[in-house]
């Protein structure tokens, strides 16, 4: 079941937003299945962690709504550093620190033991083009938010919160089917438009 | 005499007042069945019990009557089609006159009249009268829920036998049930009830002024909330109430004007079940109503579909919100109108565009799909509601194609166009003018060519899709349109990149092929036959790789447009000369270059085997040319050339194997008879006559030298008559037979020794019953056991027996069993052991060439199951009797066993095979690990309260394996790990902790494929118990 808000007759923040492709599943190379190769963590196998994130507000991923993007995470696998930014959908998104949290969250559970990977979340605000769409929008101070996800109590604290986990742990479930709402860029998957 | 009589009559009567008195008085149940026996064999009559009854029916204290007529009732209940109708006229007057009595009296009263509600002898008028004096008489919500329940059986009872009679009571019998049911809250008497209301409906009582509150006393369960208790013993579901509740809300349009405010109020809760319910309510309604009912709604049931279909997070709201516009638009279609009416469907149809039109030209943004989801689900409805939307929409979407430059854009809009074109095939239009889409061709055609140009490949496909949906319109695109087509598939089809969009194009050329065949083989069919002359050049120039690719391309592209008979025709002979010309040596083939030849004619004999005619061409003209290619590479040459070779290998014959196998397995058993009649002497006797080319140096004499080439080319023979109908007789079976088991086991070449034990067990798969079967069973015996014993020839007799086993035990032959026992004696072999383990894999697997279904083998449907009852218990004795070296094969057999085996068969097995599937993850063998824990995998998905039994075992176990050095293994292990998060989550919370600590180390593997899983394990096992999940 797809988690999350959105439901009844409320009003979304931004009901109609815009939607970005969902990258394809990574392929496999030859190396991959080759036992003796080691593969290094990279980029994009961080990215895929977080893709597939849900939206609190959207049955969306923060891939489709381009809150995340493979460019704007950068990895070393020898220093053993991750930092990811992200920016939510409209500047002053409420569900900025959630979004921040369900990454930390999910990052914090699907790298190799913390102590040797540093990870390090951060929230821009307009990288995008997002002035032109939101024109005269009072810029909004990111600090705060990522002064919270940089907290390791706090983020420790948040996941003491029975609400805030219960978010947190719908938004890491698997994301819908690619399309659903959105065309789907996958291979060999197209949204269906009747079913009856 | 008289008195003897008289004295007969007394003693039951005696011994009926005994147990009348055990019964009232003494409190005993027993008593009632024994009467009720002995009215049914005639030992005495209702009226004698009525008798003995007399003082106990008639005394002061109200529990004794209850009693009194309690007994009398279940003596009525067995003994109902007994009773005379005086007798009947009588107890009817009785019980209703008792209905007045005390409360305590009431439930046995009601048992009475039920059975005499079943009663054939009761007369007219008294059903009505019953009923009457129920409704006036018996407060029934204030009874007990059985109680009730017999008043509602009552109820049904008459109405299924007097249903006129009650008809005649007019409304007021809808009235009395009104108040019979009003506030019954008892799911088992609710689906009675709302059974009874749908009857009353459906039957067509009388309503009369009651309709409102026959839809309040019902339509206050909507929508049903009810969570059955745990280990309920009714086994009443919700879905039950739902569908009886929606079965009755739905019935009438008389309902109409209560229930669809309701229902919108519903679809606007926050409740997702409610918003569920209602939209499949209103989907449900819309097959009884018309215009009428739904005029006044239409604005809201608009709004909150589309608002619910724009917001949802639910993808079934998504669904069920859509599937409800289609039938209200169905609906609105369907009525006819007078000339002067107002036409509801357009009005509703505008409000649809106007509120969805404009999320069209936004294709970036979220309620693009929505909306064109709603217009879809609207245009689907009718050929007038497509008509409608697609004349207003199409417009539309080529000018926003044409507005919006970006390729992701335009994609989208075209993936909208396409569906709206799809929506089209579902009508036919008889009058070729009419056709809707005739206005837009031009403007489609040169969209979907743009499409094709893009370098976009997401564009190009659905540009490719999008044709094809044209092209699938009946007289819609020109000659010239097609010929510009076939000019872009053909250009897809050689793109340079390894996209999709080739893949797609081909595709797209097979289905347009079939439907314009001219058009394919007058523009395409002469292209790539150039393309495949140039290759050829190309080819014996040198190896250049790109060359090389544009050469698979062409052969896949002749391949992928046959699909018409005409093509076929054409593309088969350019594909067999240019076999022909590799084998001169004209051209340079290496292996891949054959294989890929022989992949294109596998994929034309599979098209071709849809239609007799093209089947019997593809076989006459390919199969005599292919094994004249195969004799002529097979002769002994003094400048052996390596091409020739190459058709010898293992690879490139067993790819000619499948074509010859598919080019066979559908022909006519008369067209096969006269293909057999020259295939056998081939290669019994070396008659070449047949063969298109056939000097040859030598004489083709395959099963005399068991080393050379030629005995390699039995696997074609096998091809060919392992695929043939059951019903052709083939010639000189005795002699064939006999050559096949000499060769299988000669021990100079495994390949032919192999295919050859494959022919022999193929022919004696499908072989009927009877004595030849035995003989040629018994030459093959002798032959493995001379084999197996010490020598050179021990694996080759152990094929023979797999293969031959296999043969009888999928054809259920008796004699199966004694071959299977032979198998698993060997898993103690020390040299033929872990073969035998690996030969239960063969044993369950369906093979690709021989013993195949479609090759008209012998194949049972439960062998398996009947291989697993008959083999498992003597595997799991053989292997706590066999020494510790060999354990290993016993487990590896037994894993193949049960990975085979469907699940529900192994399911109930379980738990006596459970602790030897848990013994052999400890095993040191790589395969028995993967196989056994592949076999675990669906068990804990499917059987996790069994499995949970084992929870401490299995986690020890599979996190042991999890850092095993075999990356499958590793993987295999972290995938149980996820799949044991689907057992019950008390039992696997005191591991969580543990758990998640030990899955931290997979998380840091140097190989990303076992990372992923360790991921997603672990990511499942952070949920277990945690909110929200």
């Amino acid at each position: 079941m797809v988690g999350g808000g959105g439901m009844g007759g409320g009003l979304l923040e931004n009901a109609n937003p815009l939607i970005y492709e969902r990258s394809g599943e990574r392929p496999v190379t030859a190396g991959e299945e080759d036992e003796q190769v080691p593969d290094s963590i990279d980029a994009r196998e961080i990215f895929d962690l977080i893709r597939s994130i849900n939206d609190p507000e959207h049955p969306l991923t923060l891939e489709e709504l381009n809150v995340v993007e493979q460019v704007r995470v950068q990895v070393s696998d020898p220093e053993s550093t991750v930092a990811v930014a992200f920016t939510p959908t409209i500047p002053h998104c409420s569900m900025a620190t959630l979004i921040g949290l369900s990454i930390k969250v999910k990052l914090l559970r699907s790298l190799p033991s913390v102590s040797r990977w540093m990870c390090t979340l951060h929230q821009e605000l307009m990288p995008r083009s997002m002035q032109d769409t939101a024109p005269g929008c009072v810029r909004l101070d990111s600090t705060g938010v990522n002064k919270q996800l940089a907290d390791k109590e706090r983020v420790a604290a948040a996941l003491e919160n029975t609400h805030l986990l219960e978010v947190v742990t719908s938004a890491c479930q698997p994301a819908p089917e690619p399309g659903f709402f959105a065309p789907s860029h996958t291979q060999g998957s197209w949204p269906c438009f009747l079913n009856h | 005499m008289a008195a003897a009589a008289a004295l007969e009559a007394v003693a039951p009567t005696g011994a009926l007042w005994g147990l009348v008195h055990d019964f009232v008085m003494g409190q005993q149940e027993g008593p009632a069945d024994q009467v009720a026996a002995d009215v049914k064999s005639g030992s005495y009559t209702v009226l004698q019990v009525v008798e003995a009854l007399g003082s106990s029916l008639e005394n002061p204290e109200p529990r004794t009557r209850a009693r009194g007529i309690q007994l009398l009732s279940q003596v009525l209940l067995q003994c109902q089609s007994l009773l005379l109708e005086k007798e009947v006229v009588h107890l009817i007057l009785f019980y209703e006159n008792r209905l007045k009595d005390h409360h305590l009296v009431i439930p046995s009263v009601l048992q009475g009249l039920r059975a005499l509600s079943l009663c054939v002898a009761l007369p007219p008028g008294l059903a009505v009268s019953v009923l009457k004096a129920i409704f006036q008489e018996v407060h029934v919500q204030s009874l007990l829920q059985v109680d009730r329940h017999t008043v509602y059986s009552i109820i049904t009872n008459f109405m299924q036998t007097r249903e006129e009679e009650l008809k005649g009571l007019g409304a007021d019998f809808t009235f009395g049930f009104i108040q019979v049911m009003d506030g019954e809250k008892d799911p088992r008497n609710l689906l009675v009830a709302f059974r009874i209301v749908h009857d009353l409906i459906s039957r067509d009582y009388s309503l009369g002024p009651f309709v409102e509150e026959l839809f309040e006393v019902t339509s206050c369960y909507f929508p049903i909330d009810f969570t059955p208790p745990p280990n309920d013993p009714h086994g009443i579901q919700r879905e039950d109430l739902i569908l009886s509740l929606r079965a009755v809300l739905a019935s009438t349009p008389q309902f109409a004007e209560f229930l669809l405010p309701l229902l919108i109020e519903k679809v606007d809760s926050e409740i997702l079940s409610a918003k569920l319910d209602s939209l499949q309510t209103l989907n449900a309604c819309c097959a009884v109503y018309g215009q009428k009912e739904l005029k006044d709604f239409l604005p809201s049931l608009w709004a909150s579909i589309r608002r619910e279909v724009f917001q949802t997070a639910s993808e079934r709201v998504e669904a069920d919100g859509l599937a409800a516009l289609h039938s209200l638009t169905a609906c609105l279609s369907r009525s006819v109108l007078r000339a002067d009416a107002e036409d509801l469907l357009d009005s509703f149809l505008s409000n649809i565009l106007q509120d969805c039109r404009h999320h069209l030209c936004e294709p970036d943004m979220k309620l693009v799909w929505p909306s064109a989801k709603l217009l879809q689900a609207a245009a689907g409805a009718s050929a007038r509601a497509c008509d409608r939307i697609t004349s207003n929409v199409l417009p539309l979407l080529l000018e926003q194609f044409h507005k919006h430059g970006q390729s992701n854009q335009r994609r989208t809009i075209l993936e909208m166009i396409l569906g709206f074109l799809k929506l089209h095939q579902k009508w036919s239009y008889e009058d070729k003018d009419e056709r809707p889409l005739n206005g837009f061709k031009d403007q489609l055609c040169s969209l979907v060519f743009m499409a094709l140009t893009d370098p976009s490949t997401q564009l190009q496909l659905v540009g490719i899709r999008t044709f094809a949906v044209l092209g699938a319109q009946p007289d819609l695109l020109s000659s010239g349109d097609l010929e510009l087509a076939v000019g872009h598939l053909y250009r897809l089809s050689f793109l340079e990149e390894d996209s999709q969009s080739w893949v797609a194009a081909l595709e797209a050329s097979g289905a347009l092929a079939a439907l314009y065949p001219i058009a394919f083989s007058s523009h395409l069919v002469p292209k790539l036959a150039e393309e495949l002359r140039r290759g050829e050049l190309d080819l014996s120039r040198g190896d250049e790789p790109t060359k090389r690719s544009r050469h698979l391309r062409c052969l896949q592209a002749l391949s992928a447009i046959s699909t018409h008979p005409n093509i076929v025709k054409e593309t088969l002979p350019l594909l067999l000369q240019h076999l022909c010309r590799m084998n001169k040596g004209t051209v340079v083939a290496e292996t891949s270059e054959v294989l890929a030849v022989c992949q294109s004619l596998q994929q034309v004999a599979e098209k071709c085997q849809r239609d007799p005619e093209s089947c019997w061409y593809f076989h006459q003209t390919a199969v005599p040319c292919l094994l004249a290619l195969a004799v002529q590479a097979s002769m002994p040459e003094k400048e052996h050339s390596v091409l020739r070779k190459v058709l010898l290998e293992d690879e490139v014959l067993a790819a000619l194997v499948s074509v010859i196998g598919t080019a066979t397995t559908h022909l006519s058993p008369d067209l096969a008879a006269q293909s057999v009649a020259h295939i056998v002497p081939l290669f019994l006797d070396g008659n070449i006559s047949f063969l298109p080319e056939n000097s040859f140096p030598c004489r083709f004499q395959p099963f005399q030298d068991g080393s050379s080439g030629q005995s390699r080319l039995v696997a074609l023979l096998m091809a060919f008559v392992c695929s043939l109908p059951r019903n052709v007789e083939i010639p000189q079976l005795n002699q064939l037979m006999r050559e096949l088991v000499e060769l299988s086991c000669c021990p100079s070449c495994p390949f032919s020794s192999t295919a050859a034990a494959k022919c022999f067990a193929g022919l004696l798969n499908k072989l009927p019953a009877g004595q030849q079967v035995d003989e040629f069973l018994q030459l093959a015996v002798d032959k493995v056991e001379a084999g197996l014993s010490p020598g050179p020839c021990r694996s080759q007799a152990f094929t023979l027996l797999l293969w031959v086993t296999k043969a009888l035990v999928l054809r259920y032959h008796p004699l199966s069993s004694c071959l299977t026992d032979r198998l698993t004696g060997l898993l103690s072999d020390p040299e033929l052991g872990p073969a035998a383990a690996d030969g239960f894999s063969l044993l369950m697997s369906d093979c690709t060439d021989v013993l195949t279904r479609t090759g008209h083998a012998e194949v049972r449907l439960m062998f398996r199951q009947r291989f697993f009852t008959d083999n498992v218990p003597a595997l799991v004795q053989g292997f706590h009797a066999a020494s510790q070296d060999v354990k290993p094969n016993y487990l590896k057999g037994l894993s193949h066993v049960l990975n085979r085996l469907p699940k529900p068969v192994l399911l109930p097995e379980l738990p006596t095979l459970l602790s030897l599937l848990l013994e052999a993850l400890s095993c040191s063998d790589c395969v028995v690990q993967l196989s056994t824990l592949s076999c675990l995998q669906p068990l804990l998905l499917e059987a996790p309260q069994v499995m949970s039994l084992h929870v401490d075992t299995l986690v020890t176990k599979f996190l042991n394996l999890s850092s095993s050095p075999s990356m499958a293994v590793r993987i295999a292990a972290l995938r149980c790990m996820h799949a044991l998060t689907r057992l019950p989550t008390p039992v696997l919370l005191p591991y969580k902790p543990q758990v998640i600590r030990a899955l931290a180390k997979p998380l840091d593997d140097k190989k990303r494929l076992v990372r992923k899983e360790a991921v997603s394990a672990r990511g499942e096992w952070f949920l277990l118990g945690s909110p929200g999940s």
